[in-house]
């Protein structure tokens, strides 16, 4: 997409289809989030950066940066911005839009733990635990994935001991009782918000 | 039993810093007769606490002297220190306001000899050095302390020492058995002016201010620069004592944030630029400050002073709130951030960090004993429906000593307009 260089474009275009966009012309640049985020360091934009980027009008710079999908949602930026800005709100909310656009960063650890999450979650109502964590261990082929189960086998020992993880959840496993209407529900949800935030 | 004589065209101003006193001698001088209340036992308020003051760096004594002569010449001013209004009642015209008053146990024949303090041991903290210090329990609040009169603390009243006191006093000024009184003041019209008070910068919990000993604030800065002060004048850090010539000022500390103070203080930046001055004073070109910045706010005029400072190669500025500080192991505070041009990460050390707290007001409207109308931030407003108590000086706004007195005459004429009206009714 071809964007003009320097318009405040990008910034309405946040400030109407990001969660709590409409805080980001609030930032003034004091520095405190990012200089507080215990992650920004080693990001390539921390949110006062991207804040920037944003007002000038860097929608593929900001919208493809690996950033908003590091964030922990420690808060720590939130308590301490001066002005009270919603950061994680915003930093999550860009990185829905980035997905949404499809600018999202490529094979993005988090990116795709989120879309596995979602698939899981979709089908029954409820997250099976095992097949989410198989699926996470085996995103990156299948003899990667026996080491990762390898390295997490004492912790998926430790899940099943406190009934955390049943392995009998790879037959199909619990769900809720309206699965139709759960999914009809999520599908009126996203179209809603789809709308509101004019997403395609 | 104090004794004040005062009527409905009588105008009462409550706080004796700079605004109150030029408000009581503008409406003095104009012929009317004032009451003023200093809860200290001195008037002079905080501006006697600075070691200079910008725009021309004069010391507080030039400005504060000619005022306290001024205010002990007329007759028509009657001060009451180490009083508080506990209520106000009334309507513009015909108020009357209870004062309490705090016993001094000293007395009209004090010379301030200064006797008692020699006879006197107990050490209590000494509020006008912001208790970075310690002075005797018989004490002059302050050097240039008006009235020049000494105090005996209420924590040895009853002790054999206050004995020891009272009998040093060769002209019979001790009074042990002074009590607590209250009287009440009848005023026409008052000018409501109690100042700033610090923000507690304890609750900036990341600057570590209640665990770090070489963070201070800018109000404590002003004392270790005075050589009245409780170093002498000598910028040493309190964790060791040793010169402080690497000192970070960090702005808008507490102010400008949404977590404490919403409002810019105002006088904050300016307070930093001059305390540079002090650094060059103390050091020559060894004194170095860094201010951390997010604007500098050289209030209109000031702008002249800010290129001068920034001309000066010892001082460096660093467009950053700092994010949070953290001590190494030799006790310096070191200083972490983002700065916002270029986004450079920084982890810098100093000897000494200042912190350019944020004024609030001393008493906060809310707690005015009458109905005031004020801003989010406890300052009072300008609005009819406070009747005639009028809000002056840093009592009203976050604002420098110049535009304070300009404040403190508005509220004077004000006052003096109600009480003329009052004048021309009882004919
Ligand atoms: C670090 C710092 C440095 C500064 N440096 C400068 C400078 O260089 N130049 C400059 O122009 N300005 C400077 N200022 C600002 C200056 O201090 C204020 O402008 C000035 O103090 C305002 O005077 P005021 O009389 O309104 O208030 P105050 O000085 O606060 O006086 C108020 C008086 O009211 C009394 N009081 C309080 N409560 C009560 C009560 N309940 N009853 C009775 N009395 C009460 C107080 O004891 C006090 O005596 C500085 C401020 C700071 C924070
Ligand atoms: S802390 Fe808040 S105001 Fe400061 S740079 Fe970050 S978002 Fe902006
Ligand atoms: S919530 Fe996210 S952006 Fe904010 S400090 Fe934590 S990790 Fe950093
Ligand atoms: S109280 Fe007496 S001894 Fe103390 S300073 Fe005053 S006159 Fe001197
Ligand atoms: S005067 Fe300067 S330091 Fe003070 S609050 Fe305003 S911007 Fe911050």
């Amino acid at each position: 997409m071809s964007i003009e260089k320097y318009t405040r474009n990008f910034l309405k275009e946040v400030e109407e289809r990001v969660e709590e966009g409409h805080w980001v012309k609030m930032c003034m640049q004091c520095g405190v989030c990012a200089g507080s985020c215990p992650l920004g360091a080693h990001w390539e934009h921390t949110p006062q950066k991207i804040f920037m980027m944003i007002r000038a009008g860097k929608r593929e710079e900001v919208l493809s940066s690996d950033s908003m999908w590091m964030c922990t949602s420690c808060y720590q930026c939130i308590v301490r911005c001066p002005r009270k800005l919603p950061i994680t709100h915003i930093m999550h909310g860009l990185a829905y839009l980035a997905k949404r656009e499809g600018l999202a960063p490529k094979n993005q650890p988090t990116a795709q733990f989120g879309q596995l999450f979602w698939d899981n979650l979709i089908k029954t109502g409820r997250v099976n635990e095992l097949k989410l964590s198989l699926g996470m261990y085996f995103k990156d082929g299948f003899s990667q994935g026996i080491k990762n189960a390898m390295a997490m086998q004492s912790v998926g020992m430790g899940m099943m001991k406190a009934k955390r993880l049943n392995p009998m959840e790879i037959m199909g496993g619990h769900g809720v009782k309206d699965k139709s209407g759960f999914q009809a529900m999520l599908k009126k949800a996203r179209e809603l918000e789809d709308g509101r935030r004019k997403l395609a | 039993m104090t004794e004040v004589v005062a009527t409905n065209q009588t105008i009462l101003v409550v706080g004796g810093g700079i605004s109150g006193m030029t408000a009581a001698l503008e409406a003095a001088e104009c012929g009317k007769e004032v009451v003023l209340i200093e809860k200290n036992p001195a008037l002079g308020g905080r501006v006697s606490q600075l070691y200079r003051y910008f725009p021309k760096l004069c010391h507080p004594t030039c400005g504060l002297e000619i005022n306290q002569r001024r205010v002990k010449q007329n007759k028509r001013i009657r001060v009451l220190t180490m009083a508080e209004v506990t209520s106000i009642t009334g309507s513009p015209g015909d108020y009357t306001a209870s004062v309490k008053i705090a016993p001094r146990f000293v007395n009209e024949n004090c010379t301030a000899c200064g006797d008692c303090g020699d006879a006197a041991e107990t050490m209590v903290d000494d509020a006008f050095n912001y208790n970075l210090g310690k002075v005797k329990a018989a004490f002059l609040p302050s050097r240039m302390a008006y009235p020049q009169r000494y105090v005996v603390d209420p924590s040895v009243i009853g002790t054999p020492e206050a004995d020891k006191i009272k009998a040093a006093c060769k002209y019979d000024a001790v009074d042990l058995a002074m009590q607590e009184e209250t009287v009440q003041v009848k005023a026409g019209a008052v000018v409501w002016a109690t100042g700033w008070k610090p923000y507690d910068a304890n609750k900036i919990q990341p600057y570590g201010y209640d665990r770090f000993a070489n963070v201070i604030t800018s109000v404590e800065f002003e004392r270790l620069s005075d050589p009245h002060g409780p170093t002498g004048g000598k910028i040493l850090r309190p964790s060791d004592g040793k010169e402080a010539r690497n000192v970070a000022f960090i702005q808008c500390a507490g102010s400008r944030d949404e977590n404490h103070l919403r409002h810019c203080s105002r006088i904050c930046c300016m307070a930093s630029l001059k305390q540079t001055n002090y650094m060059r004073e103390a050091f020559g070109d060894e004194g170095k400050s860094t201010i951390y910045y997010i604007d500098i706010r050289a209030i209109d005029r000031f702008e002249d002073f800010y290129q001068k400072v920034q001309a000066d190669p010892n001082v460096k500025f660093i467009k950053s709130k700092v994010a949070r500080i953290l001590e190494d192991k030799d006790g310096n505070p070191v200083l972490h951030g983002v700065d916002t041009e270029g986004y450079h990460r920084y982890a810098t050390p100093h000897d000494l960090v200042v912190l350019a707290v944020g004024m609030e007001p001393s008493v906060s409207a809310a707690n005015i004993p009458a109905e005031i109308v004020s801003d989010s931030s406890g300052f009072i407003e300008q609005d009819q429906a406070n009747g005639a108590i009028f809000g002056a000086g840093c009592a009203a706004n976050p604002l420098d000593v110049n535009r304070s007195v300009q404040s403190a005459t508005a509220s004077a004429l004000r006052a003096i307009q109600v009480i003329n009206r009052v004048a021309r009714a009882e004919g």
